[in-house]
């Protein structure tokens, strides 16, 4: 609990607010909505949170460690890294591109781009993941073609990497249009006008200005890229050490009654996400610090 | 990060990509075998003993890959492309579908191994808590006021369809009688009365059901793990895991007065395993199983083996006697059954809606 009020304390801090006498609400209407979602908060994240550890650790260290001897479990995690390390650059370059052409450019069917970008925020994950059964299973659009072609998408890890770039799309874009926006152009007229190239505009000009934004898309983009279960699920095919990320080893693992195992594979995917919530606070931290710099 | 670096990264990471999507090349043979929920614990040991029978009669390795999941999903995978080289799921109109809808294999698959292809047998038995607290001895007992029943979605899992089919028979056979050929099966008047009663017994039984799983597994957990429901309709096999994993002092299999006999069929995909040049050994695989070994594991993974000879009399010895029906007696064969009740607008659907 500790860690959360430091967090929000160092978030205030960096961002400078302090409640005015006159906006202030009484001490107890304070009090009561802290507690409220502190206890909330408690209740809801902190102790799945805990339960995920105390069961993994259950069994003792030598159960827990031998959770990750399991050669499934190791195909798993290389899977899941392997998917976040393509997915999460991938959308870095779309995420940066769409964003510039969004924040810097005027042009027709701009809204629909906004909103083709947002897409994937709207839709359920499984439908996402079904999207690309229809297109390019057997029986899809496209699946005979790629089968004369011998390119195997669905069931493989290119559909579970396809998969996870569209559920994950919009956290680098999303993050950089309203700061982009915001900036405006003149900077990089005035970069154009002293005689930078554009691709030297963008990458002294346009990057630095927005990179702590940028890297807290990027964050949040990594932690979804991991977590994802649904749209993955339905491209998977499940087949053990091949198909399998590390959420869906650990239902396997549960449905196989080896709770110890599932809740090892569980809480290192919990790990995963603390240490990117620490890091997305980190940014936060910076990137507050650098808007009050100016 | 300079533009070198840049690009040089974006290389590596396609470099990863293309490597990813041709992982399982080489020289040792791979096969995959897609089945249903319950036979997890079952393949992993055929698996290994079917690795060391192939080394010793070929010298070369052979790795089996799994993929489980609810008997309907999995059809739908592998007819929307997943490249199984063998199936073995719950029951046959789910490969009859691949075989229609697809053409990944002939339409008399079924004839090719013995046993209607099925080398192991099963059927559905009520899983209670211990000591029986709300006393089900049989199917009517399902309807006593306040008792919740678990079983999965007989729209994914095939142990739900036999679920569904095996109440749907006991009230057939209480009222038209044991044997199909006699008189009451000839009467259209009485099969029509008996076809209302069956209904309207299903439909007050799936009133009471709380949660619908997709796959077999699914409904486990939620009676075993969660505590979910006073009774789980299961399989077989599915029960004595429960109990064998999860402790004698918390459950006990009750085994109604009639129920089915279900036989979940195995076969060669014929399509994906001559893409992947596998025929052979996949062939071999299903082959394995009719073998003393396979129905031996069979036996030990609660599965009642067609050959029972192979297995170990302990084994058998914890299969209870139970009265069985097929499903060609009471439904004309799984393609009948499925139309009539499982497909878009069936039965199930519309009882379901109600």
């Amino acid at each position: 609990m500790s860690a959360i009020t430091t967090i929000s304390a160092q978030r205030s801090a960096a961002i400078g607010h302090k409640p005015s006498a006159a906006t202030a609400e009484p001490a107890w209407t304070r009090r009561l909505l802290i507690s409220i979602s502190l206890g909330f908060l408690g209740l809801f994240l902190l102790a799945p949170l805990l339960v995920v550890f105390a069961e993994a650790l259950r069994g003792g260290v030598r159960a827990y460690v031998a959770a990750f001897a399991d050669p499934d479990a190791r195909a798993a995690i290389r899977l899941t890294l392997l998917v976040a390390g393509i997915s999460v650059p991938v959308n870095l370059v779309f995420g940066v591109m769409a964003a510039w052409a969004i924040a810097k450019f005027e042009f027709r069917g701009k809204s629909v781009l906004v909103t083709l970008i947002d897409l994937p925020f709207a839709i359920s994950p499984v439908v996402s993941g079904l999207v690309f059964v229809l297109l390019f299973g057997m029986q899809g659009w496209l699946g005979p073609w790629l089968a004369a072609h011998d390119i195997r998408l669905i069931f493989a890890v290119p559909g579970i990497v396809l998969a996870t770039v569209f559920v994950t799309f919009p956290f680098v874009a999303r993050e950089l249009i309203p700061l982009m926006q915001e900036q405006g152009t003149e900077d990089e007229e005035a970069a154009l006008s002293l005689g930078a190239g554009g691709w030297q505009t963008f990458r002294r000009v346009t990057l630095p200005n927005v990179k702590w934004a940028l890297l807290y898309g990027v964050i949040l983009c990594n932690a979804r890229a991991m977590g994802e279960f649904g749209a993955v699920s339905v491209v998977s095919g499940h087949v053990r050490g091949l198909t399998n990320t590390m959420p869906l080893h650990v239902e396997i693992l549960y449905n196989e009654y080896n709770f110890v195992a599932a809740f090892a594979v569980a809480s290192l995917l919990a790990l995963l996400a603390l240490i990117t919530l620490a890091a997305k606070q980190l940014v936060l931290i910076r990137e507050q610090a650098a808007v009050r710099k100016g | 990060m300079d533009r070198r670096k840049f690009v040089l990264c974006g290389v590596m990471w396609v470099a990863a990509f293309l490597l990813a999507g041709r992982a399982a090349a080489g020289d040792d043979v791979t096969l995959l075998n897609v089945s249903y929920d319950p036979t997890r614990e079952f393949y992993v040991d055929f698996n290994k003993a079917f690795a060391e029978h192939w080394k010793a009669r070929t010298g070369r390795n052979v790795t089996i890959r799994q993929s489980h999941g609810g008997a309907g999903r999995q059809a739908r995978a592998v007819i929307d492309g997943l490249e199984a080289d063998v199936v073995t799921l719950a029951l046959a109109y789910d490969i009859d579908v691949m075989a229609e809808k697809a053409r990944l294999l002939p339409r008399d698959w079924q004839t090719r191994l013995p046993h209607n292809s099925a080398p192991y047998t099963s059927t559905i038995v009520f899983l209670v808590r211990k000591g029986n607290p709300r006393g089900i001895r049989d199917w009517p007992d399902l309807l006593k006021p306040d008792i919740e029943i678990i079983t999965p979605n007989p729209k994914t899992s095939g142990g739900a369809r036999w679920n569904y089919l095996a109440a749907w028979g006991y009230v057939m056979r209480r009222e038209l009688g044991d044997d199909s050929k006699s008189g009451g099966w000839q009467d259209a008047a009485r099969v029509k009365a008996a076809e209302e009663k069956a209904r309207a017994f299903v439909t007050a039984l799936f009133k009471k059901v709380p949660v619908l799983d997709s796959g077999a597994r699914g409904s486990t957990t939620t009676f075993v793990q969660r505590g979910i429901g006073d009774v789980f309709l299961s399989w077989e096999n599915e029960a004595f895991l429960a109990i064998n994993e999860l402790g004698p002092e918390k459950f006990e299999i009750v085994v109604p007065s009639v129920s089915i006999l279900a036989e979940p069929p195995v076969a060669l995909v014929e399509k994906y395993a001559d893409k992947h040049g596998t025929r052979e050994v996949a062939q071999a695989f299903l082959e394995f199983l009719y073998s003393p070994t396979g129905q031996r594991l069979a036996a030990k993974h609660f599965y009642r083996p067609v050959e029972p000879k192979h297995a170990d009399p302990t084994d058998l010895r914890r299969f209870p006697e139970v009265k069985l029906f097929t499903i060609d007696e009471v439904f004309g064969g799984w393609g009948k059954a499925q139309r009539a009740h499982f497909d878009d607008g069936g039965i199930f659907d519309q009882i379901y809606r109600q």
